[in-house]
């Protein structure tokens, strides 16, 4: 097994988070190794997503810390922590009044590229999540829900961060488009290789992009597991999230034959 | 038709007055959007001030402006001059529809967008100047068609505490009970106030993110 294998790239330690009198999140440890796809699994309230802004500090912890490359994040600047980490939500949060191409040149337009260059990443990364160039002077509003994910994910990958944090990026999608963004996230994370931190409820998408699932439930991580792992765990609350997927997928015969 | 011919008789006086009124609406507007738009900026992002900034400019608002132009006649400084003083009030009156407008629109800003931006570190200036504002802006504008609508009627009462503007004309007739002097200033200022709310509309339509 290489060394890089096994680094910590982000590391929750003892971590709890709890907003007036509901508790979000308690007592978590949890490490992401380098070029891992750690999917955070866990129903509505689990405070996966929580966990997810925790690492950019969208969200500051009650108690504990997170250290991102072995440095506490909250005595690093902000803005430069935030600028090293590519994030991409649900809803994409594109901006509307921007091109594609401005959308995804953004941060490297902040942090002073020349245009030249700017223009020549933009170029790659639109090739790199599978969109023509021509796309490059569309509005957000000129797309369908694929195609402003896949600007989502370009524009996450935009200054070349070596930690993805995805929050539920595909659960807006209609089940095509989603197998077939998952299909192309999997082929690009082999390439890149990057350290992902990815929320989902869907466990087949867990087990599907995740190298290591670890399922949450009621603010508290139930354990961490290989997909293998997982689908034959004897744990009480990972069963039952496998039977209530497994249920799922049975009832539609079910209803056929009666 | 006698209201035109007086118009046109008159026409060098009605031409300065209606230079005048402009004058006193265009710098409060200015002075208030100066004002108005930071406050609501402020106001959006500390949530706890927006009540107290809310409520002074709606206080300032329920003050007859009469009254107020009366009010201020012997504060130093601002009463010394009755055109200063007028464009004071007019200034005040306008803010309320600013800062609200400028409040709504950048609340209004899709909130995964707002997240996105700061997921992807942009500082806070970053964040206003490239997402916030430009997108908040065709309804800040809206708020400033309201206020300049506003001002050209409230400005006519300038004209009581000797400010100039169209409201001498009104005042006068008011004075004479004669009729064509009156809408020698209303009918201008109400055209005035329609070239104005179709001007703030066209660069709002220019301006509009798309």
């Amino acid at each position: 097994m290489p060394a890089e294998a096994t680094t910590p790239v982000i590391e929750f330690r003892d971590v709890s988070y709890r907003i007036q009198q509901t508790q979000i999140l308690s007592g978590l440890n949890l490490l992401v190794v380098q070029g891992e796809t750690l999917v955070l699994l866990g129903r509505s309230g689990s405070g996966k997503t929580t966990s997810l802004k925790l690492v950019n500090r969208l969200v500051a912890p009650t108690s504990g810390e997170i250290r991102v490359r072995g440095v506490p994040n909250g005595e690093v600047d902000i803005i430069r922590l935030r600028r090293g980490i590519g994030y991409v939500i649900q809803d994409v949060g594109l901006f509307p009044h921007f091109t594609v191409e401005r959308n995804v040149g953004l941060v490297p337009r902040i942090e002073g590229w020349s245009e030249d260059r700017v223009a020549a990443r933009v170029e790659e990364l639109l090739q790199l999540v599978g969109l023509a160039p021509e796309f490059a002077s569309r509005y957000p509003r000129q797309l369908s829900g694929g195609q402003r994910q896949r600007v989502g994910v370009a524009r996450a990958l935009a200054a070349d961060p070596e930690i993805l944090l995805m929050d539920e990026p595909f659960g807006a999608l209609d089940p095509l488009t989603r197998d077939e963004l998952q299909r192309e996230f999997l082929s690009l994370q082999q390439r890149l290789r990057k350290t992902v931190l990815f929320v989902t409820h869907d466990l087949r998408e867990a087990l599907r992009l995740g190298s290591r699932i670890a399922l949450m439930e009621a603010g508290k991580l139930v354990t961490a597991l290989s997909p293998r792992e997982f689908l034959n765990s004897v744990d009480p609350w990972v069963s039952a999230y496998v039977r209530a997927f497994e249920d799922r997928l049975i009832s539609p015969a079910h209803r056929g034959t009666s | 038709m006698n209201v035109f011919r007086f118009i046109l008789q008159n026409h060098t006086q009605v031409l300065e007055l209606t230079l005048e009124h402009l004058w006193l609406v265009g710098i409060s507007t200015m002075l208030a959007v100066l004002v108005g738009v930071p406050l609501g900026i402020v106001i959006s992002h500390r949530t706890s001030l927006n009540k107290p900034v809310l409520a002074g400019a709606n206080i300032i608002q329920t003050v007859p402006s009469l009254a107020l132009f009366g009010f201020l006649l012997p504060v130093p400084w601002l009463g010394e001059r009755s055109d200063r003083l007028a464009i004071f009030a007019l200034t005040i009156y306008a803010l309320l529809p600013i800062i609200r407008s400028t409040y709504t629109g950048i609340r209004g800003v899709d909130p995964a967008i707002v997240e996105a931006a700061r997921g992807m570190g942009l500082t806070g200036s970053q964040l206003l100047f490239q997402v916030e504002l430009p997108l908040a802006v065709s309804v800040i504008l809206s708020g400033v068609r309201v206020a300049v609508v506003i001002s050209v009627g409230l400005a006519t009462i300038a004209a009581a505490i000797g400010a100039g503007g169209l409201g001498e004309f009104i005042f006068r007739g008011l004075a004479m009970v004669d009729n064509r002097v009156i809408l020698a200033g209303a009918i201008p200022a109400a055209i005035l106030a329609l070239a104005a709310d179709l001007g703030v509309g066209w660069l709002e339509d220019r301006l509009r993110a798309r």
